[in-house]
């Protein structure tokens, strides 16, 4: 087995401006690796979605991504308020983004059943007032899947 | 693979380019190095936008061209003239004065190419309808653009409409109106003024088919030239009167920015220049932007009137063009030779093949070896400067170590290495000239100070 490689990327709080940028540096790097296409839309439109999650959400936050020829995990760890109740949270609409982050275009809910529906393995781990630490997996090669 | 599917008509002249990195800065898919002092092309990533023409401080950037005299070789020389062609001439000439320059040269007929738009602006409207579930849906009009998403944003591909273009669809047309008057075939030859190298590239090497309708092409500059020199050699002379163009506002102002989007249904967006466009596809590739039906990408600022080949300045081109939609009387006349009676024939020749991607980001086939090459490019950047001086004849660090890692190049050809290594004693000075030469040549060294 090879050694992954190791990106990873910080995050503040309300910086929507900056929403995103991870995402598209894990596209960067999925491109020169010759990832398919599909593959690739999967694992941006998750990261986006976790990352916009710790801007619109939490405080701070750090994000870790392993890669190796078979997958790629991506660790989304924040400080802020905790999700109290993950089941509910997965539900599609279900969302208590503010008037300003819905103004934004943000909070239809939409966001962790889409990282769902796009991952191969999902983890989410939280504690109120502390954080939240969100975990997928997507294999990289059509087979996996 | 075939080299024909690489053709470009875009090349430097070795004997005029002086290595100086300026078309290696600014090209958009880091297609130029500099070896030997002279740049080099690679032709996997040349997209044709032409942005090392525009900066090449010399003329080294030269665009291929069709020698003239093939109109010769057929009977019947039908010029197709983009709405362009007409927006470079200063207003005191009007249409029918290039149209019979465009004669007096030697043509037998002159069309304008965006005849074509009158038919495609509403096939394309409903190919746009009919794939509702692919948002949002990518016009094929600019060349550049084209082999652009194909390199640099294969993911997009899908997205492309599989549709000819104005010019093709011209072309076809121009063709059956003089079969259906008795012409035949191999007599009609059908050539196209061109305002950049991305159609001719598109002509000589289509994408999606296997060959193009257009016989041959001539650079827009070349063509005025010749026609305004005529003009105004023959002050006096009076200039027979072709028929008018009966073409619509939105075909006149097709090629001009906005031109599609403002006739598309739903929601549209227009963006031209080729840096504005990559930022936008960057964006498109990270998020949904199913809302959206409609993108309209254009590589050259000012859409074609910005043309790498155009002489006049780009928003007289599209003010001239506006004024003359602006002027058009409607509904105009049509007879029996209208591109509209023409419709069933075209509608065959419409589609194209699926587009597919050709990415030239890729360091391997294989992700695993990638992967290690990747590491490797990695441990790279952590030597190299990030100063993206271009020294080394790659365009930035990044670019340097990727050519490094692909066995292109060698890391020693970064001066800031030279300097590390000659610190530690591993390098002579003699050596590093030597790769100095080899990147720039002999000349660049080999200067008396006083
Ligand atoms: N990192 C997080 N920290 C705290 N709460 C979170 C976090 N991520 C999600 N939540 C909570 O879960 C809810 C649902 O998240 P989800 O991403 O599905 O929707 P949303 O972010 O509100 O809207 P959308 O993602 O569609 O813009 C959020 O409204 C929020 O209450
Ligand atoms: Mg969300």
């Amino acid at each position: 087995m090879m050694e992954p490689m190791h990106l990873q990327y910080e995050l503040e709080g309300g910086n929507f401006t900056k929403a995103g940028f991870a995402s598209s540096e894990i596209k960067k790097v999925l491109k020169q690796l010759n990832v398919d296409a599909k593959t690739i839309k999967r694992i941006v439109v998750s990261s986006y979605e976790a990352e916009v999650n710790i801007v619109a959400h939490a405080y701070s936050g750090i994000i870790n991504a392993w890669i190796d020829n078979e997958k790629i995990v991506l660790h989304f760890n924040d400080k802020g308020p905790g999700i109290p109740d993950i089941e509910m949270a997965m539900q599609a609409g279900y969302s208590t983004a503010s008037p300003a982050v819905r103004e934004m275009g943000f909070g239809a809910g939409m966001g962790l059943p889409n990282i769902k529906n796009n991952v191969d393995l999902l983890e989410i781990n939280s504690e109120v007032n502390k954080g939240t630490l969100v975990k997928f997996t997507i294999g990289l090669t059509p087979e996996m899947n | 693979m075939n080299n024909k599917f690489f053709h470009h008509a875009l090349y430097f002249s070795k004997e005029t380019c002086i290595g100086c990195t300026h078309c290696m800065r600014v090209c958009p898919t880091q297609a130029i190095r500099v070896r030997n002092g002279k740049a080099e092309l690679l032709p996997n990533r040349c997209i044709d936008c032409g942005e090392c023409y525009r900066v090449c401080p010399v003329d080294a950037v030269k665009v291929e061209q069709d020698d003239f005299n093939l109109i010769y070789n057929y009977k019947y020389r039908v010029v197709l003239i983009p709405g362009v062609f007409l927006g470079q001439f200063p207003e005191d000439i009007n249409q029918q004065q290039i149209y019979s320059v465009l004669i007096e040269l030697g043509f037998t007929h002159v069309c304008e190419v965006e005849t074509g738009a009158e038919i495609l602006k509403s096939v394309m409207a409903d190919y746009i309808d009919e794939n509702l579930h692919i948002r949002p849906m990518i016009s094929s009009f600019c060349p550049a653009i084209v082999r652009l998403i194909q390199v640099k944003f294969p993911s997009l591909v899908n997205h492309l409409i599989p549709l000819k273009q104005p010019l093709d669809i011209a072309g076809f047309y121009a063709k059956q109106l003089l079969i259906k008057q008795g012409a035949e075939q191999d007599e009609i030859g059908v050539f196209y003024i061109t305002p950049c190298a991305a159609k001719i590239a598109a002509i000589k090497s289509p994408v999606g088919e296997t060959q193009s309708v257009i016989d041959g092409v001539i650079n827009i500059d070349f063509a005025y030239n010749k026609v305004l020199t005529i003009i105004r050699q023959s002050k006096s002379k009076k200039f027979p009167s072709a028929k008018e163009s009966n073409l619509s506002p939105e075909s006149i102002l097709w090629a001009l920015t906005t031109g599609e989007s403002s006739v598309m249904r739903g929601r549209s967006l227009a963006i031209d220049g080729i840096s504005n466009v990559i930022e936008f596809l960057e964006q498109l590739e990270n998020e949904e932007m199913s809302n959206i039906d409609f993108l309209e990408l254009r590589a050259c600022d000012e859409s074609c009137a910005g043309g790498i080949l155009t002489s006049s300045n780009r928003f007289f081109t599209s003010e001239r063009l506006r004024n003359r939609a602006k002027s058009v009387q409607h509904p105009a006349e049509r007879n029996e030779n209208d591109i509209h009676n023409f419709r069933e024939y075209l509608s065959k020749h419409f589609s194209i093949e699926k587009i597919k991607p050709r990415s030239m980001l890729k360091l391997d086939e294989n992700i695993g070896s990638a992967l290690e090459k990747m590491k490797k490019v990695n441990e790279l950047m952590e030597i190299l400067p990030y100063v993206d001086c271009g020294i080394c004849g790659s365009p930035t660090c990044q670019s340097l170590a990727e050519d490094t890692v692909r066995n292109e190049t060698e890391i020693s050809r970064c001066i800031f290495i030279q300097r590390i290594l000659e610190q530690k004693g591993t390098f002579t000075n003699e050596e590093s000239v030597k790769i100095m030469k080899e990147i720039w040549g002999e000349g660049k060294l080999d200067k008396d100070l006083k």
